[in-house]
């Protein structure tokens, strides 16, 4: 009994000193967000706060300078917004229409198709810099939003349609035999069977997608500048000013707010993230 | 009229021929049942009926039009499947409409329709239901319902019986036949149940390794299989079907059972003299074999009692179901359950020969 007990014991221990050290960063980041500089100089950067201050949040918000522009990070919180909507619902929607069709319509080739399109995957992001570039220049859509739309949403289209079709393959084939013989066609069966089947799986896809874009920072670094760029490239701008002038307070805020959207994301949408991931192998 | 004619449709999935030259020709209102065991790609046959698989040979006509390369929804076609199908995010209602919408069926004349076939299924207090708030009696009621709203050439079965327990699926058979009877709609059965067959159908196709071995009404398939498969699939318990060595005497032909003293003799219908001293599949149903006290007919000498040992009793209340040795071979018999039979002595049993079959031990056709 007491040495079960024991046992107990040390996993929770264990458990709680690293949880710790893993949120060790963010708590940091949050207690200085809320110093001012002057507190934050005096004592150290890891330290309670003297006085609790929110003026971070509203400097940083609107007037902050970020490479000589003295915005704040709304502007380019704002660019990954338009960004990340949009490349979010178009690669989710591509991805179910085409894992819809690899799962549930047999084609010539169809296994092939699969083959390739999930090898994005596994591609290195950096080896498809060139291309990009290339193919940026040639629209006329190099440092625009919709440029970097455009990338997210063909970059994702194989996660996405992984995602999908995985899920679709469960999807009893009869149902589709049944609908066939209805009269319904391949969108008509899309929207009004499969669509309906598929909240579980886009709520997974979408919140991947989400994340995974907002994060981005390798094609929002090389193909957007100054204030085109999405909020991941302009927080280097700030990394820059960490080593020259500190303001940790300001600085923690920024990062903070950054990241608010993908933790507020994972927040109301990470049950169905563990729900969705299993729900098409347990059925 | 012709409702489906089925011409020399084969069936090849790569190399291996799954359908081979498959020829059926049913007329309008009849019941066809493909029966088989599983595996004897009944199934396949019906998709391709459908329209949901192409032959790779042959051809299909429905209402006397040729339907190759017409796809399933042009086909004037309803189908109800094993697993139901039903769309699962649909109310039933929806489920019910979706295909006359599909078809773009007026709004109003839907729902006439929808009221029409769920007052005749008994489902009008489910219309608002989703399938997942069915039982599996009511998801099959409402399967049936989709096919129902629509007035094809052609209902299409996939073994719809198979999903529910005993008692629900004798309700719902009684209830398929009467409305057929009512409705007098054309339909094409797939079942591996051969009691269902035997109740529902006015043809039966049976089938075995994609080829059919016998396309006739009900009462032919049971009496005169057409051959050694037939006779064992068909019937519960199946057909008997022992060796036996043709003799003539006199002017008739007599099969014998056995060797020595345990041998029986039994009188068979008239063979060319040919067949004479050779060795035959006798086949005899087991209720051609009785207590002595029963009348088969008035026709003298069809009857013959015999003294035969037994060895088990299976009671089921209605008859029991009698193991026993004829000739040294075994076969089952089925008497009376007021009979007391005592496992391991003898009795005397009497037997139909009206109904005896013969087959071709070679061929494994029938030949009387």
């Amino acid at each position: 009994m007491s040495e079960s007990r024991l046992a107990r014991g040390l996993i929770y221990g264990t458990l709680l000193v690293f949880s710790l050290f893993y949120l060790l960063p963010l708590v940091v980041v949050m207690l200085n967000a809320v110093r001012s500089t002057a507190d934050i100089n005096h004592n150290s950067v890891i330290a309670w706060p003297a006085a609790v201050v929110w003026g971070n949040f509203a400097e940083t918000w609107s007037r902050y300078c970020i490479a000589e522009h003295c915005t704040g990070i709304r502007p380019y919180l704002i660019n990954s917004l338009l960004m990340v909507i949009p490349a979010t619902i178009i690669s989710t929607l591509l991805g179910a229409l085409n894992g819809y069709s690899l799962a549930l319509w047999r084609f010539r080739g169809d296994g092939i198709i699969f083959f390739v399109m999930t090898l994005g995957v596994f591609l290195p992001q950096q080896m498809n810099l060139v291309p990009w570039a290339i193919v940026l220049r040639d629209l006329g859509l190099f440092n625009t939003i919709s440029g970097l739309v455009l990338i997210h949403v063909v970059q994702g289209m194989s996660f996405t349609t992984l995602f999908c079709r995985n899920y679709y393959v469960s999807i009893p084939p009869d149902l589709l035999k049944a609908a066939r013989i209805d009269g319904a066609g391949f969108f008509r069966i899309f929207w009004r069977i499969v669509l309906p089947l598929s909240p579980p799986i886009l709520v997974v896809t979408a919140i991947w997608q989400f994340t995974g874009i907002w994060n981005e920072f390798l094609f929002g670094v090389t193909f957007s500048a100054g204030q085109n760029q999405p909020i991941t490239a302009a927080l280097i701008a700030l990394a820059v000013h960490v080593s020259e002038a500190p303001q940790y307070g300001l600085q923690s805020a920024a990062v903070l707010m950054a990241a608010a959207p993908t933790l507020l994301v994972y927040l109301f949408g990470g049950r169905y993230f563990v729900r969705g991931l299993t729900s098409g192998a347990v059925k | 009229m012709s409702a489906l004619t089925i011409r020399n449709v084969s069936k090849r999935f790569g190399p291996v021929q799954v359908l081979h030259d498959i020829d059926l020709d049913i007329d309008s209102g009849a019941f066809l049942i493909l029966v088989g065991p599983s595996g004897c790609r009944k199934s396949t046959l019906l998709s391709i009926i459908a329209g949901l698989e192409s032959a790779t040979e042959g051809s299909i006509e429905i209402g006397g039009k040729p339907m190759n390369g017409v796809p399933a929804k042009d086909r004037n076609i309803a189908m109800v499947f094993q697993s139901y199908a039903l769309y699962p995010s649909m109310t039933v209602r929806q489920n019910m409409t979706f295909g006359m919408e599909c078809r773009g069926v007026p709004k109003r004349e839907q729902g006439a329709i929808l009221d029409r076939v769920a007052r005749l299924l008994q489902i009008e207090a489910l219309l608002d239901r989703k399938p997942s708030q069915l039982s599996g009696g009511q998801r099959q009621r409402v399967a049936m319902g989709r096919a129902l709203v629509r007035d094809p050439l052609l209902f299409l079965f996939d073994e719809p019986l198979s999903n529910l327990d005993a008692k629900l699926r004798l309700e719902m058979r009684m209830e398929i036949k009467r409305l057929h009877q009512r409705l007098g709609s054309t339909i094409v059965y797939v079942t591996h149940d051969q009691i269902e067959a035997m109740t529902l159908a006015t043809r039966i196709a049976v089938m075995h390794r994609g080829v059919v071995q016998q396309f006739a009404d009900p009462d032919t398939v049971y009496n005169r299989p057409a051959n050694l498969f037939v006779a064992r699939f068909m019937g519960a318990p199946p057909m008997n079907t022992v060796p036996a060595r043709l003799d003539r005497d006199g002017d008739a032909m007599v099969a014998t059972i056995g060797v020595g003293e345990a041998a029986v003799r039994l009188p068979v219908p008239d063979l060319p003299a040919a067949w004479a001293g050779r060795a035959v599949v006798l086949g005899l149903r087991p209720e051609c074999i009785a207590e002595p006290t029963r009348h088969f007919s008035d026709m003298e000498g069809t009857t013959i009692t015999l003294d035969a040992p037994v060895e088990v009793i299976e009671p089921t209340g209605a008859e029991t179901i009698v193991l026993l040795r004829l000739g040294g071979e075994q076969v089952l018999g089925r008497v009376a359950p007021d009979l007391r039979l005592t496992p391991g002595t003898h009795a005397r049993f009497a037997i139909d020969t009206r109904k005896i079959c013969l087959f071709d031990p070679q061929t494994e056709a029938r030949i009387a």
